[in-house]
């Protein structure tokens, strides 16, 4: 009964034109939304209030309250305005200490939609500029510019992986990671898939790509017969190269261990995105004497792979595994916009520590996200 | 000793399976007692976090494992949610992994009856959602009840009293997330955190605790357990040993083993002499 | 017009998307978070594809007779015998309460089985180890040196020999470790986003082909 009365008391108060003490009281459209909000903010009296009531106004309108917050807050973000419509706020105290305080009015503020996230500038700046990058050595690559690139042991050791396992007579295989096929790690595997799947078809090696999920057992699949036709090979792809496992985790390592052990290939490419498992594919993998090259970019499971496999591709290196392999001109103009951009980040990342220790930190905040 | 060594090269790996299986076995059920757990300054940050917290709030205690990693992550979420209880922390449960709301029901009703707390009073299971990120960004867009309309035995949740009031993040205290991986405190961290300014502590694997650092040293969690030894700190800050301390001794034993195999193979790699013979 | 259609549509897709990351207004973000949606739905089918592969290649195996068919042959009955469960003994939607058929079998056989694989982990941590850790080099003798500090400072026994111990190996995973993992993130994250372009712009043959190109 207190409450309902303390309410009552707020509306009609509220609802009068001249409030008995007053503070600023700040109301801004919310930045970079969707809009339909509107963001408060005030410097709290010295003995704020045990509640805050929070009243809104538009155009023709009296106050009405709209929501009821804690007093220690100092910000508040009406999630219900429309957009375009000019709204009006004002705060009132509630309960311990309220009665008599009340904010100044604000001024007018709209809910509009933004166009354009300026808190993500800085990603933005950074983006357009490697795409700038990457059409610029794009379009040197189609005039015939050539760079050399450091050679990649791993990577150098796929071709010769498959030689061996031709050789051999035993096949390869080809395991694409445990992600699905939204995960960048797996499509730039099937990158991979394409470039060793050509060179399968070529020496008639027989190769075998399980997969975790059925998403990316469609596109490898695809992506295997298209590598085979592409190489005038169509009658060497068998349907039953790449296969569904199954998506769960552990299920699909005890499966592909026994895959390596009765089928005993003779090279074993683990490229995608793994995760516990990696120490047991590559453990047993290394067991059957096959040879293993490993690339990921879970930093975490390098070191299994460092431990277990025979050359391992860290990082960046092996999301360059398709320009290197393919020797695209336009895919290696791609790898050389890489490089630059990361010669930029570096200069600017030792600019702004020395800025940083100088006690300047405008580019520390510019480039943080968060 | 060359002789030895000679051998050791030989060494068939079953050997060494073997007494990996003896040195974790035997201190599981004997109860042998190797060294006591010290907390670290990471699980303390998890601990006091929580007994932060103001009675009577409401956390958002996301189990994203599945029992591949039952081992690491289920007695640090027991732990938490016996911690959560008996501060009087109201629980909403959700799980992003398949496999994961059998493990939240028995973490929640294994700490529900030792509290005495009710279901749907004190706390609640949403359960399982697919979509990762999706469900992340759309609790914080279209509001907790508009993505998990009802809990996990079909109650809708505008029936369930725990979740009156709860609209979004807003009004979600802290984030005490355990994870095995992806989805998990990553993309809590990404997708709510760093929009909605919640407070996190996180619970992981111990292979992708050293991941989390970052954030850690950034604020953006204010606690992390890192494994099984995580779970065992944890236990002992909240006085309530179980699994995870028991499996810190198996734990030693195995890792002085290991870097007993390390040395042992560097050993056993250096080159044979003849007897006798002098370079 | 085969390979320029998907490639089409990858590009439109890719740019959007990448628009609406930078873009909050409804025209733009409603349609992302729809996409989003729709992703979901495509993957959903997919299992339909991959369940008729599973059976496909286990099938034909079984009839042939192919080597270790009678392990094929069990796959395909505990499948088809816990989806059966799964639909029609377990409650409909709620096939994974407690006490349900569907759970039995998820508890009894599942969890048991993923629990075990994940705990072959620690043999093979300790082969590997035995096998790996072969100081052939400085970089070598350093990686040897602080796995074995690690190993150690990690459990409660490091303490007991030393509490320096675990403060050197919690100093080297927040300081050395921490350093060259984020410059092989940022690495990768150019990485990622070199493909991304590459696979957006229709530069990166292999993903798309249709057998047209050499």
């Amino acid at each position: 009964m207190k409450k309902f009365a303390a309410w009552i008391l707020v509306l009609v108060l509220g609802a009068a034109s001249t409030p008995a003490f007053g503070f600023p009281l700040k109301a801004v459209d919310t930045p970079n939304d969707k809009g339909k909000n509107i963001t408060l903010s005030w410097t709290p009296p010295a003995h704020p209030p045990e509640q805050w009531v929070v009243l809104r106004t538009e155009p023709g309108k009296t106050f009405t309250v709209i929501d009821t917050i804690g007093g220690g807050l100092t910000s508040y973000t009406d999630e219900n305005a429309v957009n375009g419509v000019k709204y009006q706020y004002r705060l009132a105290g509630l309960g311990a200490g309220g009665a008599g305080i009340f904010s100044d009015d604000s001024q007018t503020a709209a809910a509009e939609p933004s166009w354009f996230d300026t808190g993500k500038l800085n990603v933005f700046i950074v983006i357009t500029l490697f795409l700038a990058l990457v059409l610029y050595y794009i379009a040197q690559a189609q005039r015939g510019k050539q760079w050399s690139f450091r050679p990649i042991a791993g990577l150098a050791a796929i071709e010769e992986a498959i030689g061996r396992s031709t050789e051999m007579g035993k096949g390869v295989l080809y395991i694409p990671g445990v992600q699905d096929i939204d995960d960048i790690q797996t499509i730039a595997s099937m990158i991979i898939l394409g470039n060793v799947a050509r060179m399968t078809a070529k020496y008639e090696t027989p190769l075998m790509v399980p997969t975790n999920s059925p998403a990316v057992y469609t596109v490898a699949d695809e992506v295997v017969k298209g590598a085979y036709a592409d190489v005038g090979r169509s009658d060497a792809y068998r349907s039953d190269m790449v296969r569904y496992i199954t998506s769960e985790q552990f299920a699909y390592v005890a499966a592909v261990n026994g895959m390596m052990l009765r089928e005993r290939p003779a090279a074993n490419l683990l490229l995608g995105a793994f995760f516990a498992e990696s120490l047991l594919l590559a453990e047993t993998g290394h067991e059957t004497g096959a040879i293993q090259i490993a690339g990921t970019a879970n930093v975490h499971q390098l070191p299994f792979f460092v431990v277990a496999c025979d050359y391992t591709l860290i990082g960046e290196e092996y999301y360059a595994a398709s320009a290197y392999l393919s020797k695209d001109a336009k895919l290696l103009g791609s790898l050389k916009a890489s490089d630059t951009i990361k010669i930029l980040l570096v200069v600017v990342i030792l600019a702004g520590c020395v800025l940083l220790t100088l006690g300047n930190p405008v580019l520390a905040e510019f480039f943080a996200t968060q | 000793m060359t002789a030895f060594f000679s051998g050791m090269r030989r060494l068939d790996r079953r050997w060494i399976f073997l007494c990996v299986a003896l040195l974790v076995v035997v201190p599981l059920l004997t109860g042998f007692h190797i060294a006591p757990v010290l907390p670290s300054a990471r699980s303390r940050g998890f601990y006091d976090a929580i007994e932060k917290l103001p009675p009577g709030s409401t956390v958002l205690l996301p189990g994203d494992y599945d029992p591949g990693t039952i081992a690491e992550n289920y007695p640090m979420h027991l732990a938490a949610a016996r911690h959560l209880m008996r501060r009087n922390i109201k629980i909403i449960a959700v799980e992003l992994y398949p496999g994961g709301p059998p493990l939240a029901d028995q973490v929640l009703r294994i700490a529900g009856a030792e509290y005495k707390k009710r279901d749907g009073y004190d706390y609640v299971n949403l359960g399982y959602k697919s979509g990762n990120e999706a469900v992340m960004s759309a609790m914080g867009s279209a509001g907790i009840p508009r993505t998990f309309p009802a809990d996990r035995s079909g109650t809708p949740v505008g029936k369930i009293p725990v979740m009156k009031g709860i609209e979004n993040f807003g009004q979600i205290a802290m984030i005490v997330s355990v994870s095995a991986g992806y989805p998990g405190t990553k993309e809590w961290v990404q997708q709510v955190v760093s929009r909605y300014h919640v407070p996190m502590v996180a619970g992981v694997t111990a292979v992708s605790a050293p991941e989390y650092y970052p954030y850690l040293q950034a604020g953006q969690l204010q606690g992390l357990l890192g494994g099984m030894a995580g779970a065992a700190e944890y236990e002992v800050l909240v006085n309530a040993p179980g699994l995870a301390t028991r499996g810190m001794d198996a734990q030693s034993l195995a890792h002085i083993f290991i870097a007993l195999m390390i040395i042992l193979g560097n050993l056993a790699a250096l080159p044979q002499r003849a007897p006798g013979a002098r370079k | 017009m085969k390979r320029e259609i998907p490639l089409l549509i990858s590009m439109a897709a890719g740019i959007f998307v990448l628009i609406g990351f930078f873009v909050p207004h409804p025209a733009i973000r409603n349609i992302y978070d729809d996409i989003q949606g729709w992703v979901i739905i495509v993957v959903a089918f997919t299992y339909v594809l991959g369940m008729a592969n599973l059976f496909r290649i286990n099938v034909d195996q079984i009839q042939r007779g192919a080597k270790d068919w009678p392990y094929k042959l069990a796959l395909v009955l505990s499948m088809v015998a816990t989806m059966i469960v799964g639909f029609f003994f377990s409650r409909g939607s709620h096939y994974l309460d407690d006490g349900t058929a569907f759970s039995w079998i998820y508890l009894t056989f599942y969890s048991s089985m993923s629990a075990t694989m994940f705990s072959l982990l620690a043999f093979f941590i300790a082969s590997a180890a035995f096998r790996a850790f072969r100081v052939r080099s400085v970089e070598a003798l350093l990686l040897a040196i602080a796995a074995l500090i690690l190993i150690i400072g990690r459990v409660p026994i490091g303490n007991m020999i030393s509490p320096h111990v675990p403060q050197v190996a919690d100093w080297l995973m927040e300081i050395p470790q921490n350093a060259a993992k984020r410059g092989i993130l940022m690495g990768a994250a150019l990485g990622v986003i070199a493909t991304g372009f590459r696979v957006i712009l229709g530069i990166e043959r292999t993903y798309g082909s249709e057998g047209g190109g050499g």
